[in-house]
């Protein structure tokens, strides 16, 4: 398995680039990702949403619909798209250090 | 570039009159080098009877939640050229008519960039490339949507709208009752967001067939599935009918006897067609095309549920519109779509497909939110069991 280096730290990251655990998540590794997910900066409503599918995956154990997380934040689809222009799976998902979607992608 | 490597069972595939993708494959290995080790680990797999390929994959292009489908291999040190080795699925046109130019410039693009392996097509419809990798996703995908003459976008994949697809519709048949090309291209284009954002419980299909015969097989592999028919009488020349008599052709035995709903009768020189009672199964036009032609008024059938076994149950889609005009601009077709989209988003499970969550919830539900009455049509027979739940509001209380 790949290893990225955030802020000193190494941490253990499948080859799509996501955490393989959610625990080792820092808000520096959001920032890290950021980049390569193609956000400038992590704006008060990236933070907003990546702090919601946290809180979520973390109560209930899934990461959440999307029609709930637009719902919950407040963002239509395409708000979530400018936000993180790889879309809620890939972009905010991968960000907050939630496991990677899987299924019939 | 490398010697290639020895794959006796694959060989065996080399035999045989049919066209042999090993063959294929080989063509693409002589100059590619992901080309040749997918054949090096696709023996391996011969071999030891297994997948080796990683489970899942996420990878994309900016902008859209699918297209693409990453794919990982599980032995890269052996096969290092198909440790990548993603999947792009390019929208088909409709009806998968293409001109040579077309398919010359996404083959340039696919020389360069991937293996030089495609499936033409995919079981939903795509035009698929296969084997690429991470890097290249993107140029890709810019590439081929920059075309000058012929751009193609990407098609779907996740929750979300799949590519629709359709019959080779009026540009070539007889049969068809609605122009399917251009339905599917407008529903396809109507509902780009749907189909390049995944925002649904899990994926929706539609196919879109001319007619009853269905050569989309959209009954049985699309949640929405679209069927041409008609509503007033089947056209009869009694001069072609009688020419297929004289023919030596058998009406009686091959047509009247077999028509399922026997409406029709044949007194040897004049075919009559009871068609209030005619279900519009094709049998009889099929059988003499010459003579029998669907009648004008034409529009289509919509049957929803259509499904693979997970986890249900497979399912064949069932009738929820007998009928409904299909015409540009299609208003009422989208709204339809539209609130049925809406109904499942708001009370889907993750991953319940609209047909299971149908199911689920009951036919009143559905129908209610999406306000259309019941009627005997949607069913083969009515309920054998007396669990029957009325509206509150339909009970008396006193
Ligand atoms: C048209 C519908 C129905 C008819 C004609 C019917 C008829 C009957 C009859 C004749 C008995 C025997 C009574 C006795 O010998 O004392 C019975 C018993 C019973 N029925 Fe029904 N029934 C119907 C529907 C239902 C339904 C929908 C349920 C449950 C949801 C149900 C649950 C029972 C039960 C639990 C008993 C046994 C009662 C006992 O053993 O004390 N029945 N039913
Ligand atoms: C989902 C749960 C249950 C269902 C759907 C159910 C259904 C039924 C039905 C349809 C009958 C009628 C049989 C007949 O007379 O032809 C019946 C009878 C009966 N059930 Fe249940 N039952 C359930 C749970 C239970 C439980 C938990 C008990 C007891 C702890 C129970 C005790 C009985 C008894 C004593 C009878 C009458 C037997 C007889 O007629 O001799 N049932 N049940
Ligand atoms: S489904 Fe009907 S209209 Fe379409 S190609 Fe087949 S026979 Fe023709
Ligand atoms: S279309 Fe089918 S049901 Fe109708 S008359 Fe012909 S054979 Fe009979």
């Amino acid at each position: 398995m790949a290893f990225i280096e955030v802020a000193g730290q190494q941490i253990e990251v499948d080859e799509d680039g996501f955490l393989l655990n959610p625990d080792t998540w820092t808000e520096d590794v959001a920032k890290y990702f950021s980049k390569e997910e193609g956000i400038d900066e992590l704006t008060e409503d990236h933070w907003k949403v990546i702090k919601y599918l946290r809180d979520y995956f973390f109560q209930f154990g899934i990461a959440p619909m999307v029609r709930k997380l637009c719902k919950d934040t407040g963002f239509s689809l395409k708000g979530i798209y400018e936000l993180f222009p790889t879309g809620p799976a890939k972009g905010a998902c991968k960000l907050a250090g939630l496991p990677k979607p899987t299924g019939c992608v | 570039m490398t010697e290639a490597k020895k794959t006796p069972l694959l060989d065996d595939l080399e035999k045989g009159p049919w066209p042999s993708f090993v063959t294929e494959m080989k063509k693409a290995a002589a100059n590619n080098l992901s080309a040749q080790d997918l054949l090096g680990q696709l023996e391996l797999s011969y071999e030891d009877k297994k997948a080796h390929w990683k489970h899942g994959g996420l990878v994309g292009v900016m902008g859209y939640g699918g297209g693409v489908i990453g794919r990982y291999s599980d032995v890269p040190e052996q096969f290092p050229n198909v440790e990548h080795f993603h999947t792009v699925r390019i929208n088909q046109p409709s009806g998968w008519y293409y001109n040579t130019k077309a398919l010359r410039q996404v083959c340039d693009v696919w020389e360069k960039y991937g293996s030089g392996l495609t499936n033409l097509h995919g079981s939903t419809g795509d035009l698929v490339l296969l084997g690429t990798k991470t890097e290249h996703i993107q140029t890709i995908f810019d590439e081929v949507s920059s075309f000058e003459e012929h751009p193609m976008d990407l098609g779907g994949s996740g929750s979300n709208l799949r590519t629709p697809s359709c019959c080779a519709g009026p540009a070539r048949c007889e049969f068809a009752l609605f122009d399917t090309t251009d339905l599917c291209h407008e529903l396809t284009n109507e509902f780009q967001d749907y189909l390049h954002r995944p925002m649904w419980p899990y994926k929706s299909k539609i196919k879109i067939s001319g007619c009853p015969n269905d050569c989309v097989a959209s009954i049985a592999r699309s949640d929405f599935s679209f069927q041409g028919t008609w509503r007033d009488d089947i056209k009869i020349d009694q001069e072609a009918v009688r020419a297929y008599a004289e023919g030596g052709f058998d009406i009686q035995g091959l047509v009247i006897d077999k028509c399922p709903t026997k409406c029709m009768s044949f007194d040897g020189s004049e075919l009559k067609i009871d068609n209030a009672n005619c279900t519009r199964c094709m049998h009889c036009i099929n059988k003499m095309c010459k003579a029998l032609r669907p009648g004008d008024d034409r529009g289509a059938t919509i049957l929803i549920g259509g499904k693979a076994p997970i986890l249900q149950g497979a399912m064949m889609g069932w009738v929820i519109v007998p009928f409904m005009k299909i015409e540009p601009p299609y208003e009422e077709v989208k709204e339809f779509l539209e609130k049925c989209w809406e109904w499942w988003d708001e009370n889907g499970k993750t991953r319940e497909r609209i047909g299971e969550l149908i199911l689920r919830l009951g036919m009143r539900n559905f129908l209610r939110a999406i306000e259309r009455e019941p009627i005997p049509q949607m069913v083969v027979a009515p309920r054998a069991n007396p669990f029957f739940f009325w509206w509150p509001e339909e009970t008396v209380q006193d």
